[in-house]
């Protein structure tokens, strides 16, 4: 079991995570905004989630934390 | 539940101002995580460049000293020589270092100044809006060269590493790029045995990172990444070209 966790307020969607997920358990949440104006990545599918943390090593804003 | 990934100590909780997808976040994260794990925050001091990265000083933690436009190996020449002790690095973009401050960066090479040099090169001047640079790769569409950069009127791009690597004077020179997972990775190893060369006395250890620029490319930030791979590592072979210590080492 693992955890993912996002600052979704700092988050800017450019879905590096998204292609980095081995698993595709992520995706953007087309239909949010954040207070920056982007729609931001969420945890779709956390029962595939292996705790790789491939998604956080791309992420360029240092907004997701991996728990395992 | 254990925590295995999470932001470094050594970043601040400033929002990068980067374009989304912008790579220079992975690359902050990565010498901030190397600067943690080897516990230099205290002792580190930082030189900003001028480019996009130009406000690095509000991302991490450690001192910082904002240089004027490529002179970010002669700041960092000088805080080393007279604060010895204190660990230093320079993080500049390709329109500093290898146009504008390239006299700096090859001198301070040549003498083996004991620093560390975090070259981020993404083939285009991204703070202002995407003009040609010494990088740029032959018919790359830019602001300045919207035929292509055609090479026999601005020349061929420069390839700092393999330049720097023929000097007598430098430790370690390394090439490696963030377009994947596994680039990540082996970039973070790099840049830590940069900090590593230092803490030991070394001298003059310089890393360039090939990097993305999705907004001036035109891209997505998947196909920038996509084009690093495709285009950009086939004229920027990723490797290490210098390493007086052992042969090899890091990367690959």
């Amino acid at each position: 079991m693992s955890k993912v966790t996002f600052n979704t307020d700092m988050c800017k969607g450019c879905g590096l995570c998204v292609d980095a997920c081995p698993k595709g358990c992520l995706a953007i949440a087309e239909d949010k905004l954040n207070p920056k104006g982007y729609s931001p990545a969420f945890m779709k599918e956390p029962d595939k989630c292996i705790g790789c943390a491939f998604c956080a090593t791309m992420c360029p804003d240092c907004i997701i934390t991996v728990e395992r | 539940m254990a925590t295995v990934f999470e932001k470094p100590k050594s970043l601040t909780d400033a929002p990068f101002h980067y374009c989304p997808g912008c790579p220079h976040g992975i690359i902050h994260r990565l010498v901030a995580e190397a600067i943690d794990e080897l516990g230099i925050e205290g002792k580190t001091i930082g030189v900003a460049p001028v480019g996009c990265a130009v406000m690095a000083y509000d991302y991490f933690s450690c001192d910082m000293i904002e240089a004027p436009h490529g002179r970010a190996p002669a700041v960092a020449t000088g805080i080393k020589r007279s604060r010895p002790e204190n660990i230093v690095f320079t993080y500049q973009g390709d329109g500093d270092l290898a146009s504008i401050g390239m006299a700096e960066t090859v001198h301070s090479a040549a003498r083996n100044e004991n620093i560390t040099v975090i070259f981020v090169n993404n083939a285009i001047y991204g703070m202002t809006g995407g003009q040609m640079a010494p990088t740029s790769l032959p018919g790359q569409v830019t602001q300045t060269s919207p035929y292509g950069r055609d090479v026999n009127h601005c020349g061929w791009p420069i390839r700092v590493s393999e330049m720097l690597a023929t000097l007598e004077g430098p430790e370690y020179i390394t090439r490696v790029a963030v377009n994947n997972v596994k680039n990540v990775k082996n970039a973070k190893k790099a840049i830590k045995k940069a900090f590593q060369n230092q803490i030991e006395g070394k001298g003059f250890s310089l890393v360039e990172v090939v990097s993305a620029c999705p907004t001036n490319w035109g891209m997505t930030p998947k196909q920038a990444l996509e084009w690093i791979e495709s285009d950009m590592l086939p004229y920027y072979p990723l490797g290490v070209f210098k390493d007086r210590t052992e042969k090899g080492g890091c990367a690959q």
